[in-house]
Order: C-alpha cells, then structure tokens, then sequence
C-alpha cells in the first residue's frame, strides 16, 4: 500500500507543478471544431469591461478560457502523422457561410449533344496530327500549319467536268468555307437563344449560292401563296401544281399543323375503349357547383323574405295613412329606376334636375 | 449581375480568364480588397493595413483614395470587386459625424450582401506590441464572447461577417503546432466589439492535450457598431444554398435503434398467390392432352395480344 500512495502522491505533486486545462462555465460553451470556432453565451462581467485598465486582462482571461477549451475538443481527434508533422483531421464545418457566386446551374446541352445523347452517340478523340502521304509530312489537325499545309497541297485545282470551265475553284473554296463558318455561328447563336429560351423568327427558305432544288421551289412557291391575309385561300392553282410537303411548310403556314392520326385499334382496344366509355357515362354523377349552388339558395331565402313581407298586414294604428300630397321630405335622395314606377303618384320632395 | 457571355472570347488566355471567373462548386478562399474611402484618418489607414496584414495572403490593399459613400452608392466597390474577383472589402473613411469609420462587407454575385459600419473608438496598432508575431496564413481561431452575437441581429451577422472575413478557408486537416493564433471578438449590448488577436503559447501539462496561454500580438480595436445594410433573408438564403455536388447523400430506408444496430427497411412487391407453387401431387399432375391444351390457348392468347 506504501508503493501506491507513493505514487499517487508524487503524480499528485506533479500535477500541482502544472496549471489546469480544465474550465468551469456556467454555461456550455458551442464549437464549430470545423471552422475553429468557439461561442460562448455566458454574461460578461460589464463593470470591468467599462474599466479601460482592467478590459485587456479581462477579455484576455476569458480568450484564454475559451481557446483552451476550443484546443481541449481540437486535441481529441484522431490525429495522423504526415511527414515529421502531428495533424488532426477536423470534422465538417456546422456554420453555414454565404457563397461568394451563385451555385452553377448545369449548362444547357445543345441541339446536337441532345441529339447526340438521345442516340448514344459518343466524341471520338482524334489526333491531333495525321500523315500526309502526299507531302510527305505530319499535318496537324488544325491551324496555321495546317492551312500551310492545304495551301501546298492545293496549288491546283481541278474544274470538274460538269462544271463551267471558268469557274474559279479557289474562290468556290473559300465561299464554302465562309458559308460553313457562318452556319456554324448561326447555330451557335441559335444554341444560345434555346438555351435562354427566346423565340426567334423562322428564317425561311435556305438560300444556297447555287440552285434551289426543286422541293425547295416548291415550298417557297406554297408558303408565298399562303402569305396573304386569308391565307392563300382565294389562290388560283396553277395546272398540275403539287401541294408542297415536308419539313417546313407546316411551320411556316399558320393553321396548318399537322395532326397526327391515331393508329387504327384492335378489336380489343377498340372493345375496351367503348366499354370504358360507357363505364363513365354510368358511373357519372352529377357535379355540384358550390357557389352556384349557395347563390341559389340565398336566392330562394331572399325571395321567401319578400313574399312574406308582402303577404304580412301592416300593423295597426302605427302606421298614418297618407294623403294624397302627402309630403314625406327624407334626408334619402329618391332614386329612380329602383321597382316599378306609379305614374299617378306623384314624386316626394323638391324636383330635382 | 452575372452574364452569360455571349461574345466568345477571341484569345485563349481570355477565354481561361473568364472560365475562371465562372461559378464553382466548390469555392476557394474568399479574396478581399480595402479600400480608402473620402479623407481617411491615419487611424483608419493603419487598422485597415493591419487588417490587411492578418489576412494577407487572399487579399489586396488599394492606397488610393475614392470620393465615394458606399451606404449611399456601392457601385464602385461592386465594380472594384468585380473587377479584383474580391467577395469581401473593408473601406475606411473619416468625417466629423463618423469618425474613423470602417465599413466591412461582403458581396454576393458582385452585388453587395451585407455591410456593417463600425466606429474605430481605440486602436492600437500591432507594430505597438512589440513581440513576436504569427506566420502569415494560418488558420486563426475564432472566439466569440457575450451573449449579444445571439441576441441581437446586427450582431449576428456581423459575427458571420467577421468569419467569413478570418476563417480563411474551410480544411479538412489542421497541424496541432499549427494552432497558434487565437482572435478574440467580445461584444456588449451597448454595441461595443472589443476586438482583440493574441498568439497562442502551449505549455506543458502533465498531459496530452496542452495548457494554454495568451499573449497580445495586436491589433487590438475598440469598434462601435454603427449603420448596417444586411442582405434580405431571400438573398441571403439564395447566396447560402450549397451546391448538389457537395450535399452529403443520404441513404434511405436505412436506420439505427438505440443500441446501434443498423436497421434496414425493404419494400417487396404484392405476392402473387394464384402463382404460389404449392405441395406437388401426384394426382393434380397434368396429362399430354391437358399440357397441349395449355400450350394452344397460350399461343392463342400471345396471336391475340399482338394482332
């Protein structure tokens, strides 16, 4: 027993050789070990706070309480050991601090990526230089080694056959690759506009350098008929014209949309339709209107009230019988238009113009 | 205020620029910018410096002087936060009827959320302690004294104000020898903040977890809460939404009792009893005919559905 109470004696007096990290608080002070934070709610000692040479230690002492036992709830988490470096990982911050942008909104897919993720269709990485047998040489897939390239390569062109033996191939060229450049902007534009969900005007019928082919004629030629005020339906028809069809038309005529009809049913279906359609016509009950139904029967009250009024005698005695000039002068002004009017009686009160 | 740009940039490093001012899931730490507002005192230049030096690595001290009330038009810092991709800023003014006023704030989407005007009463600088200061970046802790950061609700915000201002950025891990800067934020009802940074000295305990102790570093300020713009509860719950990518999942159907065990619920679909396979018998057993039978009126039914 010696042995214990030596050692519990000598622990004892080690401890005293040290400061506590124990704190009393009268209330429980809240942390946030995540963002490293501590709040404590417990009053403040006001009288030596207003004192200017007892505020510093003060507010110090009670800093230091706070922190030790911010460290105190720091120090009981699990720590690691990172590179000669003792570190406690901090559980996830409670305090909810305002963002300094909104949160992204996904970005709107395009018609194609729609498209393209409607079929499944996946981007093919392709790399970034080819070789060029012709040149001999890598080419890249794009920029201005890549024009050097093309420029090489086509140091002549050759007109095709069925073409105008004049016609400048490179100018052509070129013009195909504005045209591109333009479509593709234009439909970047368009992107935007579905995204932002603006309407835009239906620019018509495609206008390409060369000759419009003929279903292309013949859908200008309809929607140019139907551009009138009746909607082209006074329009003569020229002999053997063809009603235009396809994509387009219907868009652009207004009226004209096109209603899809439904497949023809099975006798099954077609059993079980009627069937479902006389279920309902059996199974249904009359609909209530509640407020029709409440203004019916205030209706009826008021009625009531009145043939009672009328049918009831007048009171005996109460009541003067008038006479014939019976002048009644009341502070209400008479307003017409209100019953029936008595022509033989004549109107009370001044006459009023 | 935010723009989808419809211009696409022209240059690559434009194009990074403006990806990189685009919103994020996850944010970084919140940049800050002080500014100098009409006439500033010396007072209020050096604790705006001094501010600056506690949280300098993620902010950026602009000298010059504005002509500018920001209670009355903000525009320019929302400008100036724009253009500095700041989302806090501190401004410090002075004039007869305010004197040494310092405006700390935060903006939301470069539009202003909050800002709180302070009164810098007593200040004393941190060059006037003359001791050993922290390193640069470190993760302060944040002690909240009174109850008057709960009751009142200036206060209240102006305690997350002061947060988002000095919590630096959220981590996932600290270094113990790393815990050596402590701020200190006391307020009254009277609404005096006592603001105070000390330095954080572990000392032997005889156990594992250390004593501490304080000592002053500076700056220690005296603010008096003064004029306040807070942000309306819709944008400041709309500015507070976190993002479905960082929301923790949560399971369903999955639950723990009192004793720990995990308890799971699952949900099965009707029993089909007409299906249910009963005691196999001998005498219930069906003959070629009958299995041939079956097997037409199947076929039948099959023709049937699909016609």
């Amino acid at each position: 027993m010696d042995i214990v109470n030596e050692i519990l004696e000598r622990e004892q007096k080690k401890a005293e050789k040290y400061k506590p990290i124990t704190v009393e608080k009268h209330l429980d002070v809240e942390f946030d070990v995540g963002t490293l934070l501590a709040s404590d709610t417990n009053d403040l000692d006001l009288k030596v706070i207003q004192r200017d040479n007892e505020r510093d230690k003060y507010l110090e002492a009670l800093t230091r309480d706070n922190t030790q036992l911010l460290l105190n709830k720091v120090w009981e988490l699990p720590t690691e050991r990172i590179d000669e470096a003792i570190v406690v990982r901090l559980p996830v911050p409670k305090t909810l601090l305002p963002r300094s942008k909104p949160v992204p909104k996904p970005k709107p897919l395009t018609k194609w990526q729609e498209f393209a993720k409607a079929k499944g269709i996946t981007k093919k990485k392709k790399d970034k230089a080819q070789w060029d047998e012709q040149l001999q040489k890598w080419v890249p897939l794009f920029g201005f080694k890549k024009a050097a390239a093309e420029k090489e390569k086509n140091w002549l062109i050759e007109v095709p056959q069925n073409a105008d033996p004049m016609t400048d191939m490179y100018e052509k060229k070129a013009s195909e690759k504005s045209e591109k450049v333009a479509k593709n902007e234009l439909q970047r534009l368009k992107n935007i506009a579905r995204a932002r969900k603006v309407k835009i005007p239906r620019v018509g019928i495609p206008v390409t350098s060369d000759k419009a082919s003929a279903t292309q004629l013949a859908t200008a030629a309809v929607v140019a008929k139907a551009s009138t005020a009746s909607l082209g339906k006074f329009q003569d028809k020229l002999p053997k014209e063809k009603e235009a069809r396809g994509k387009g038309i219907h868009e652009l005529i207004p009226g004209k949309e096109r209603k899809r009809k439904a497949p023809i049913p099975t006798p099954q279906q077609e059993k079980q339709n009627n069937l479902n359609l006389i279920d309902k016509i059996l199974n249904k009950r009359p609909k209530i209107d509640m407020e029709k139904a409440v203004a019916k029967h205030i209706h009826t009250e008021q009625i009531q009230r009145s043939e009672e009024k009328k049918t009831a005698k007048p009171s005996k005695g109460k009541r003067k019988t008038k006479g014939v000039n019976a002048t009644n002068f009341t502070a209400k002004k008479p307003k017409a238009g209100k019953g029936q009017r008595n022509p033989n009686k004549k109107a009370t009160g001044r006459k009023r113009r | 205020m935010f723009r989808v740009f419809t211009r696409k940039p022209t240059t690559r490093k434009g194009k990074k620029v403006l990806l990189s001012k685009e919103p994020k899931p996850v944010e970084g730490p919140k940049q800050c910018i002080f500014l100098q507002g009409r006439n500033p005192s010396d007072k209020t230049r050096k604790l705006l410096k001094d501010v600056y030096e506690l949280k300098k690595p993620d902010a950026a001290f602009l000298s010059r002087k504005n002509d500018f009330v920001p209670f009355e038009d903000a525009s320019l810092i929302e400008k100036m936060c724009y253009k500095k991709e700041a989302a806090l800023f501190g401004v410090g003014s002075h004039s007869k009827k305010r004197p040494h006023n310092i405006i700390l704030g935060r903006t939301f989407n470069y539009g202003i959320l909050d800002m709180i005007e302070l009164g810098a009463d007593k200040f004393k600088a941190m060059s006037e302690f003359h001791n050993m200061k922290v390193l640069a970046g470190l993760k302060p802790c944040l002690i909240f004294n009174g109850p008057a950061w709960d009751l009142n609700q200036d206060l209240k915000r102006l305690k997350s104000l002061f947060i988002d201002f000095f919590h630096r950025e959220k981590v996932e891990s600290i270094r113990l020898q790393g815990l050596e800067h402590a701020l200190s934020f006391t307020a009254t009802e009277n609404g005096s903040i006592y603001f105070r940074s000390y330095r954080i000295l572990l000392k032997k305990s005889g156990q594992r977890t250390p004593r501490v102790e304080l000592e002053e570093i500076g700056p220690s300020i005296d603010f008096k809460l003064r004029r306040t713009k807070l942000a309306s509860d819709d944008l400041y719950k709309e500015s507070c939404k976190i993002p479905r990518e960082v929301k923790p999942l949560t399971k369903k159907n999955i639950s723990k009792d009192a004793f720990g065990t995990k308890l799971g619920r699952i949900h099965i679909g009707k029993q089909d009893i007409p299906r249910l396979q009963t005691r196999k018998m001998k005498g219930l057993k069906k003959t070629p005919e009958e299995k041939k039978l079956m097997l037409r009126k199947k076929k039948l039914a099959r023709k049937q559905a699909t016609a």
